[in-house]
């Protein structure tokens, strides 16, 4: 009989995975991808939203057309996972059994979790750029703001793209410099964090941009609520920041359909799982791509891509009887936008933190430092996620393993 | 790394005063690491949260972050800083003698 292979979610990992899965298995297996809408957002594009340099209608294409057509699209949300009795129970009543599940239902944004936070001044006051409707609403804010105090405000780990926020805050730097009101304008960047980044040596160099461009940087600082009508956040141990406008990132989970399922998610959601293998740790014929995965990477689109080829393979391997193969290294690979036409580079792994020198070898793009290459390189990533990535390609020059070959190892 | 005399007891910790070993520990230290990281006196509800530590590591191998203990060890987030002030899940891991949790990336 033909086996089953089940994905749950068509965003950057399940339609990556299904059709590199397709490829590698084309005839042997049916592949169904489900999702409950078919609206496939550029993520990395939001943030660019606030600043009027793309629009919805830019970001958004049909989920289903970025599928091979081969592969069956099922459009329902889903109720639970059985996974006692490999089915997946959907929204609309409808029971998918399965060989082998691959859960991609990525992050979920829970601002209700924190206190006053969808309260008061919420969508006027109070914003996330990190939906299509926060971004546009977002968006108008900026254009009407025409003076005061901005802060933007990570409430805890883990968050979508860790360098989104601080990206914010150089791009917020730019657009109003170009408006002519910087001056009237404070940047404040207030994070749980005890720096402006999770890595030692990327924070010291991230820390320095912010203080060039004269944003404020508050650390340690975990939001227990945010008052929209008065305008300030304040920490759960009792500090407060005051703002005019506040971009706030609001807590992440995982799925709902996964915590609805008995043994699948962790305490916030998300799917434990082999850090190098990708196999979940609730069933061997469970695997976890991208976001919904809780292993020790950063949630992002380039960690996605690199799991894809180490995810296909195991599917292929498990589905015929053979050792998984354990080679995911965490591999990410972040540009990030710094305003005026530039952005900086980052590249790392489980093992080696974000490090100077070039990418993906000593000839190549700047690492750790601002460069209009870098800017370029954001800007034909776009192109090559709808055309490279999403179709399961591998990107050229681009490997799945971390490149050790161009990075300053010794600057610690 | 370095040690420690806890309880009587030598122990190793590292340089944020972390136990090295989980094996080491025992409760009757508590409530001297308790006073060295400015928690002050253990009340039961400290206690529901260190016990909740030790046995979450045990299973998992590493401990919660405040907020997965807030939303699994009936304590609180609000309530777990007022216990454990500054920082709940560094300060409880080091309390109930278990490495630092791994932070997000």
């Amino acid at each position: 009989m033909t086996k089953r292979i089940v994905i749950l979610g068509g965003g950057t990992g399940g339609t990556l995975a299904a059709n590199r899965l397709h490829r590698a298995l084309a005839g042997e297996c049916e592949i169904v991808v489900v999702d409950r809408d078919d609206d496939h957002v550029y993520q990395p594009g939001l943030l660019f939203v606030p600043f009027g340099l793309a629009h919805e209608e830019d970001l958004v294409r049909s989920r289903r057309r970025q599928l091979h057509h081969d592969i069956a699209y099922r459009d329902s949300g889903v109720d639970h996972v059985d996974v006692e009795a490999n089915r997946v129970h959907l929204a609309d009543g409808g029971v998918l059994g399965y060989d082998v599940l691959v859960i991609a239902t990525g992050a979920r944004l829970v601002p209700e979790e924190t206190d006053g936070l969808t309260g008061p001044g919420w969508m006027t006051r109070t914003f996330s750029f990190y939906d299509l409707e926060g971004a546009t609403a977002l968006a108008r804010a900026l254009r009407e703001f025409d003076g005061g105090r901005l802060v933007v405000n990570v409430v805890d780990m883990p968050i979508k793209c860790p360098v989104a926020p601080l990206e914010f805050c150089f791009l917020a730097d730019w657009y109003f410099q170009e408006r002519g009101i910087r001056d009237q304008v404070q940047l404040t960047y207030v994070t749980p964090l005890d720096g402006a980044f999770t890595k030692p040596v990327a924070s010291r160099t991230l820390g320095g941009m912010l203080q060039d461009k004269g944003i404020e940087l508050v650390t340690e600082f975990n939001t227990g609520e945010v008052d929209g009508a008065a305008g300030k956040l304040i920490s759960f141990d009792e500090r407060e920041v005051t703002f005019d406008l506040a971009v706030v990132v609001p807590v992440h989970g995982g799925a709902e359909c996964i915590e609805r399922s008995w043994g699948l998610g962790d305490a916030l959601g998300f799917v434990p799982a082999d850090e190098h293998t990708l196999q979940s740790k609730v069933r061997d014929n469970i695997f976890v791509i991208g976001d919904a995965a809780a292993i020790p990477t950063s949630k992002a689109g380039s960690v996605t891509h690199f799991e894809g080829e180490v995810l296909t393979r195991n599917v292929v391997r498990f589905l015929a009887g053979e050792q998984l193969d354990a080679s995911f290294d965490g591999h990410t690979n972040c540009f990030i936008e710094s305003g005026f036409g530039k952005a900086v580079l980052i590249d790392f792994n489980y093992d080696t933190e974000p490090l100077p020198g070039h990418y993906p070898a000593a000839v190549g793009l700047p690492l750790l430092k601002e460069s209009r290459l870098n800017h370029l390189g954001k800007l034909m990533f776009g192109w090559l996620y709808w055309h490279s990535l999403l179709p399961g390609r591998d990107l050229p020059g681009v490997a799945t393993e971390m490149p050790l070959a161009g990075k300053h190892l010794e600057v610690r | 790394m370095s040690t420690k005399v806890y309880a009587g007891t030598e122990v190793s910790v590292n340089d944020e005063g972390f136990f090295t070993d989980p094996g080491q520990w025992r409760e009757d230290m508590a409530a001297e690491i308790a006073q060295e990281a400015g928690v002050g006196d253990l009340t039961g509800r400290h206690w529901q949260v260190i016990h909740f530590m030790r046995t979450e590591f045990a299973q998992k191998g590493t401990g919660p972050t405040v907020r997965a203990l807030g939303k699994t060890s009936g304590v609180s987030v609000k309530e777990l800083y007022r216990l454990f002030p500054k920082g709940p899940a560094k300060l409880a891991a080091r309390i109930a003698g278990i490495p630092k949790p791994r932070g997000c990336i």
